[in-house]
């Protein structure tokens, strides 16, 4: 499997791609403009989801993100439903294909969260042997996002960014760097961000995503939540740049998932990193 | 396939989220972080489970309120979770669920009106196909008419009930205002659910309706779905019948009876 390549220069910042916005997804003719599903929302056998995104990737990029392949399962992925990202992806055709460094599936139960492990040697063989399964039925090479993690654990062996570098030399994937998650975690775990944005593989760096959190509803600004229902926060704008700095311009995405707002005021909000986006690639030309 | 190495942290972590709140403790450091943030991860999974079954049974939801529609999902969801990551596919046992539910019991309309909002999820996500029109239909030999098959579209499904199932489904979808109050009684009624472009509809179905598209959904041939529509009420106008069908696009593709001329 060769490693993965950045696709540097055709995706610039793109959105996330929400039902209430396909007709205006479409009409949509900003330059470099790009689009990101959520896999599992598309393994249906027709209707107007499909019909919908169809018609979109004509003309735009479009990036497949999995939630559901549970890649840090001690157990490997469950073969039916990686028969079915395989034909998604045969179908769309898209950009970029990326997961979760989470698991999700115990035995027959699916739990819809992203869950944390002890970032064991024993654990990161089973998740490089995952991912390569993944890239070798796929046929290329995926990404991995960085998670936000709330809870302190024992038994960790190696920092995640140590983690992450391990499982790229390992597997040849890439790595989708999470900013919103790596402000979450630091927050609540402690740790600096800008360290852990440095301690990554550059080149190995092949999408960026932007989101907004908010805090627990009980236990407040102690514990962030990785809420994708708000704007991206100043803290994240900031951590945004310099993970430009220090990448180059990154395909770059901004998530909504609650609270979703009109097209328009999301498209005003890639604007917002597309300011960011170009002035750290004039910076890199000057 | 050899055994799988484990470190017990899956199965401690499931326990937890099952209920068994000190499942995860030895897992936890001891840095005095609040051990309340297992919540965190339990309360999450709750939520997405219940918001995707509102999601799949939003008329239910509208009939029982938020409150109680949530409490009893998540009463249902930890006997029953999820088992795939396609949440589309959720919950497929939450009609007959309910109609064992003992705090439904006064309440016999939940489980009928579950089967018709599930019905309708399948219509959005089940195959495309082609629609049958009454062109084509016209350019069959009407010799050979009665003696073919004609499918039903994928999205399709059909519904009868003696009670009133029909009208209270109806009368609680997202945009209605009903004038009357909701009535429960013994009324037959049908109803035909199907997708319609990239939206899908609902059209009650009268008797001989209902009769001529379950034939056809049965399999049988348009003569047996004609005499079945009859047998239902003799006055109907079968061309009409067919024609209104038809337009509600219910129908797929037209295959004749396979000749054996050898």
């Amino acid at each position: 499997m060769p490693a993965f390549t950045p696709p540097v220069g055709s995706l610039t910042v793109g959105l996330g791609l929400k039902s209430p916005h396909y007709a205006e997804a479409l009409a949509c003719s900003a330059a470099g403009l790009w689009f990101e599903i959520h896999a599992e929302n598309y393994m249906v056998d027709g209707g107007a989801r499909l019909a919908w995104l169809d018609a979109i990737r004509r003309d735009k990029p479009l990036s497949i993100h999995g939630v559901g392949l549970s890649l840090a399962s001690e157990a490997r992925p469950d073969p039916d439903h990686l028969d079915r990202l395989c034909d998604l992806v045969d179908g769309l055709e898209p950009a970029l294909v990326s997961e979760h460094l989470a698991w999700s599936r115990h035995g027959d139960v699916y739990h819809p969260d992203l869950l944390p492990f002890p970032r064991t040697r024993a654990r990161l063989a089973c998740i490089a042997d995952n991912i390569d399964e993944v890239q070798t039925a796929l046929g290329r090479p995926i990404l991995i996002e960085n998670p936000s993690l709330y809870l302190a654990l024992r038994g960790h062996e190696m920092a995640e960014t140590e983690f992450l570098t391990e499982i790229v030399a390992r597997s040849g994937c890439g790595l989708l760097l999470d900013v919103n998650n790596v402000h979450v975690t630091t927050h609540n775990l402690g740790g600096d961000a800008r360290a852990y944005i440095d301690a990554l593989p550059a080149e190995a760096v092949g999408e960026i995503h932007l989101a907004g959190h908010a805090p627990d509803e009980r236990l407040g600004d102690a514990l962030l939540i990785d809420s994708h229902d708000a704007p991206v926060s100043n803290a994240v704008w900031s951590l945004y740049d310099h993970a430009l700095a220090r990448l180059g311009p990154r395909p770059t995405l901004i998530e909504r998932d609650g609270n979703v707002p009109d097209f328009a005021v999301l498209m005003a909000e890639r604007d917002r990193a597309l300011v960011h986006y170009d002035a750290q690639g004039a910076r890199l030309h000057a | 396939m050899p055994e799988q190495a484990t470190d017990g942290f899956e199965a401690a972590f499931h326990a937890m989220l099952s209920g068994d709140t000190a499942a995860l403790d030895g897992w936890l450091a001891p840095d005095g972080q609040d051990r309340s943030v297992v919540d965190v991860y339990r309360n999450s999974v709750v939520k997405a489970r219940l918001d995707a079954l509102e999601a799949l049974y939003p008329t239910v939801a509208r009939l029982v309120g938020r409150d109680w529609f949530r409490a009893a999902g998540a009463e249902f969801a930890h006997g029953s979770p999820p088992v795939d990551p396609v949440l589309d596919t959720f919950a497929e046992d939450f009609p007959d669920w309910l109609a064992g539910f003992p705090p439904a019991h006064d309440l016999p309309y939940l489980a009928p009106v579950a089967r018709i909002d599930r019905a309708w999820m399948r219509a959005h996500t089940a195959a495309d196909a082609p629609v049958l029109s009454s062109a084509m239909v016209a350019a069959m030999p009407p010799a050979r008419l009665f003696s073919s098959t004609a499918r039903l579209h994928p999205s399709t499904t059909l519904f009868w009930f003696d009670w009133s199932v029909v009208s209270i489904w109806i009368d609680n979808q997202p945009d209605a205002e009903p004038d009357e109050p909701m009535v429960w009684e013994e009324r037959p009624e049908g109803l035909l659910i199907v997708r319609a472009g990239h939206g899908v509809i609902w059209r009650r179905l009268a008797r001989p309706e209902w009769a001529f598209l379950a034939a056809c959904r049965d399999g049988h041939d348009l003569g047996r779905a004609a005499r079945d529509a009859f047998a239902a009420d003799p006055a109907v106008t079968l061309s009409t019948l067919f024609a209104g069908l038809l337009s509600a696009r219910a129908f797929s593709t037209l295959h004749p009876e396979i000749q054996n001329d050898v």
